[in-house]
């Protein structure tokens, strides 16, 4: 059950791991009613983050507390750094009362990374689950900077209502490409809604790929993940061509605090990104 | 008709069906079509007859007085429509509307439960199908029942 | 080479000489415990240790051996890895802040009298803080400038199991001195070992000579009685298979049954590392504080998230902690993180064996994945 990291990148580790840089806000933008995006730029003394979409940073606010949240921008643009998140506890809660100019600490990067690399020349379908396209949108927009190397590509993505929908005006955006099938839906609407309405993994059916010849991510709550897992072996995908992001509970994401373990995996170093063939007798035991 | 038998023929749905039960199924098929906001069967009322959809989009609906109409699944190219039409008491037990113009293909279920009666093997191709069907649903619906995205 | 009994202190001059701080076994509120030695008559004369599940007393010994026990409910990770720490402070600026990372601590340490077992939990915890991608810089640099002087068992506890574990009675390696003592018709001295040119450079400022055979041959014997004396047994062959195909053996509901989740076992472990981070603020909300503190997976909150633990249960905590020590601890760091010192089952209020759970798993281990020939109802007898 040994682990090797999937695309690990890391840049901007100092002297003691445990120290953040400070960081500026540049802008704190409202998602949902419970989501907000935070765009920061790195102050005097910290440098410019480059990381691998996937992984994850260690945002401090300031005498609040510190937790892991995952990149959500481009990576080709590393002179401002995106995070996502929802809000759900007192940390979240002080972030987004962040105003610009307002410092934050960052540590990081943290974690592997998507496959992106690796699903070169094949199809690549994208599956995500609610708050789950924040960490994914990194490998998309990956993906579409090099859009020639890829066969079809399809989006798939799930959330609560219409209004929980992440990164509107984007999705629509991606939508009216020609070379890449969006596809959203929501677990339940009110009547005025024209879109899909069933849960995520009803869109796996029809979506187009190739499942001889398919690469998919997968992100989002753990049974959604699960149960996604599920149609995309039914329709033939191979298990090791399927990749997850876990989560659990991290107090430091160096590999010493021992509270992000999933069996022999720390999943600061080891994940967050998993193949799922690794991982698939882990996800059967509860409570491990 | 002919070509009704060549879409039911096609249609994943029907895959495996004898040649005869697939003549029968056309010669209970026709084409139909609802506007934007039609209704195809409301809730409650008798249930006679399923679709397959060949285009377009319905919204199985819920009316709530307080809250108005809730979609709980929206079906689209391909999909089957209706499943009451084979269990009693053969009533829908939702609202079903087309958001967008739906061009689908219905069949008289009425003709083929009493078809059935008579004809054993009949009734199990179409109950073999059609429990998929309500073994899909009834995942799904576990599965929203879940609330995954909620906030703790 | 040979030291007398009446020659140690001078081997304590010799380090505060060099300025190292002498940290080692001592008697307090009826326990053999870690702190700071000022002489060797802080040393523990004429004491042992008896202990056993859930048990630990010390009794006089017949004799005024400075070594006659094993260990306590301290291990030296206290000092490398303290229990609570303070890793920076920060302060307000404006609407940025400025952080201040925590000073090296300056002082050399000596550990006098550490264990094989303790020398293999040291190098466990080095994997961990200081072999890895990220090194711990206060780790570090207190490691970096220990002194250790090894002591070979001469009894072996109720509850030991190092020889199971292959890590003692006899130390090996990672001490810069050991000594193992020697009481002998009225003669007490010590046969000493350098293991590096540090402690050579030590042995040479201390009056010595070297061992004769007759000596050596006591040392010998001294270590082969604490051998053959071992308080459990563990048979670790294909353990790590065995464990990660029982995952949901009928043993684990059986021990949460009597498990208090107490977290004592992981605080007197000798390589348990789990820590937690605490980010404090004054009132005004000017100065804040990171901390770091020990912390337990058999804690509630130890996989809190989204709302809930995801091992709530103290039936999961247990196995997490029985699985990680034993099984998973080897694909992490390529080794068991058990070293046998026993500590676990001594200070378990309720006796709780980690041997013979792991026996009670073996036992009746039906999934015949582990390599050995599944024997129902039987317990085996361990190999050493």
């Amino acid at each position: 059950m040994s682990m090797t990291p999937t695309e690990v990148q890391t840049t901007g580790i100092t002297p003691h791991p445990m120290l953040p840089h400070p960081y500026r806000v540049q802008r704190v933008r409202r998602e949902t009613s419970d989501t907000f995006t935070l765009e920061l730029e790195p102050q005097t003394g910290s440098r410019e983050l480059t990381f691998a979409p996937g992984q994850f940073n260690m945002l401090y606010a300031f005498g609040a507390g510190e937790v892991p949240i995952s990149i959500s921008g481009d990576p080709a643009r590393p002179a401002v750094l995106v995070h996502t998140t929802r809000e759900v506890g007192a940390v979240t809660r002080a972030m987004r009362k962040l105003k610009p100019s307002d410092s934050l600490g960052v540590r990081g990067p943290f974690g592997t990374g998507w496959p992106v690399t690796a699903a070169r020349g094949a199809d690549v379908v994208i599956v995500a689950g609610g708050i789950g396209l924040a960490p994914l949108r990194p490998a998309l927009y990956q993906i579409l900077a090099e859009r020639e190397h890829y066969g079809k590509v399809a989006l798939l993505y799930g959330t609560r209502t219409p209004a929980d929908i992440l990164f509107r005006r984007e999705l629509q955006q991606w939508h009216s490409r020609f070379d890449l099938e969006v596809h959203v839906t929501v677990d339940r609407a009110m009547g005025n809604w024209r879109g899909n309405v069933g849960v995520v993994t009803s869109l796996v059916a029809r979506a187009p790929f190739d499942p001889q010849s398919t690469l998919a991510m997968v992100c989002g709550p753990e049974i959604m993940m699960r149960f996604t897992v599920q149609e995309l072996e039914q329709r033939g995908v191979a298990l090791e061509n399927i990749y997850l992001s876990m989560e659990r509970n991290m107090k430091c994401a160096v590999g010493w605090c021992g509270h992000c373990q999933f069996g022999p995996t720390f999943i600061c170093k080891d994940g967050p990104v998993f193949r799922y063939d690794r991982i698939q007798a882990l996800l059967a035991i509860r409570e491990v | 008709m002919e070509t009704l038998e060549r879409i039911l023929i096609e249609h994943h749905f029907f895959q495996g069906m004898q040649d005869e039960y697939l003549k029968l199924l056309a010669g209970c098929a026709s084409n139909v079509r609802f506007d934007a906001g039609q209704f195809v069967l409301r809730e409650g009322e008798e249930a006679h007859q399923f679709y397959l959809i060949r285009h377009g989009k319905v919204a199985l609906e819920v009316f709530a007085p307080e809250r108005g109409s809730i979609t709980i699944q929206t079906l689209g190219e391909g999909e089957v429509l209706g499943w009451s039409w084979l269990v009693p008491p053969y009533r829908w037990r939702f609202d079903a509307r087309a958001i967008e113009l739906t061009r689908a293909i219905a069949l008289d279920g009425k003709c083929l439960r009493e078809k059935s009666e008579k004809d054993c093997c009949l009734g199990y191709e179409l109950l073999k199908r059609f429990s998929q069907v309500m073994v899909e649903h009834l995942q799904a619906t576990r599965f929203q029942l879940l609330n995954v995205y909620d906030a703790h | 080479m040979v030291l007398e009994r009446e020659s140690l202190g001078t081997l304590f001059e010799a380090l505060v000489r060099q300025g190292y701080k002498i940290l080692g076994p001592t008697l307090h509120e009826g326990a053999i415990v870690y702190d700071e030695l000022t002489s060797t008559s802080d040393l523990p004369a004429g004491w042992t240790d008896e202990q056993d599940g859930g048990t630990y007393r010390v009794k006089r010994r017949n004799d005024g051996a400075l070594f006659g026990y094993v260990v306590g409910p301290h291990s030296w990770k206290k000092f490398l890895f303290p229990p609570v720490l303070r890793l920076w402070q920060a302060e307000r600026r404006g609407n940025g802040f400025q952080i201040e990372a925590e000073q090296h601590e300056s002082t050399k340490m000596a550990f006098f009298g550490v264990r094989s077992c303790e020398l293999h939990a040291l190098a466990i915890q080095d994997k961990v803080f200081a072999n890895g991608t990220y090194v711990d810089p206060l780790y570090k640099g207190r490691r970096d400038r220990v002194f250790v002087v090894a002591v070979n068992c001469g009894q072996a506890g109720g509850t030991c199991f190092c020889v199971s574990m292959n890590t003692g009675p006899r130390v090996s390696s990672g001490f810069d001195l050991a000594l193992t003592e020697v009481l002998e018709d009225g003669h007490h001295y010590f046969v000493v070992e350098a293991g590096t040119e540090a402690g050579l450079q030590v042995l040479a400022e201390l009056p010595h000579r070297p061992a004769e055979e007759g000596e050596k041959e006591a040392a010998e014997k001294v270590v082969a009685r604490a051998t053959a004396q071992m308080g459990r047994r563990m048979d670790t062959t294909g353990i790590k298979e065995l464990l990660y195909s029982n995952y949901e053996h009928p043993r684990w509901d059986n021990v949460a049954g009597r498990c208090l989740t107490c977290a004592n076992c992981t605080m007197v472990c000798p390589t348990c590392f789990c820590s937690t981070v605490e980010d404090v603020t004054d009132l005004k909300g000017e100065h804040a504080e990171r901390w770091r503190k020990w912390d337990s997976c058999f804690t509630t909150d130890f996989s809190y998230i989204h709302g809930g633990s995801v091992r709530s249960t103290p039936k999961a905590r247990y196995r997490q902690w029985m699985t990680h020590k034993l099984a998973t601890w080897i694909d992490q760091f390529g080794s068991s993180g058990c070293v046998g010192c026993g500590r676990c089952i001594t200070w378990c209020p309720v006796g709780i064996d980690i041997t013979e759970e792991v026996r009670a798993i073996r036992g009746t281990d039906v999934s015949g994945r582990s390599g050995k020939e599944s024997s129902h109802g039987n317990t085996r007898e361990d190999s050493d």
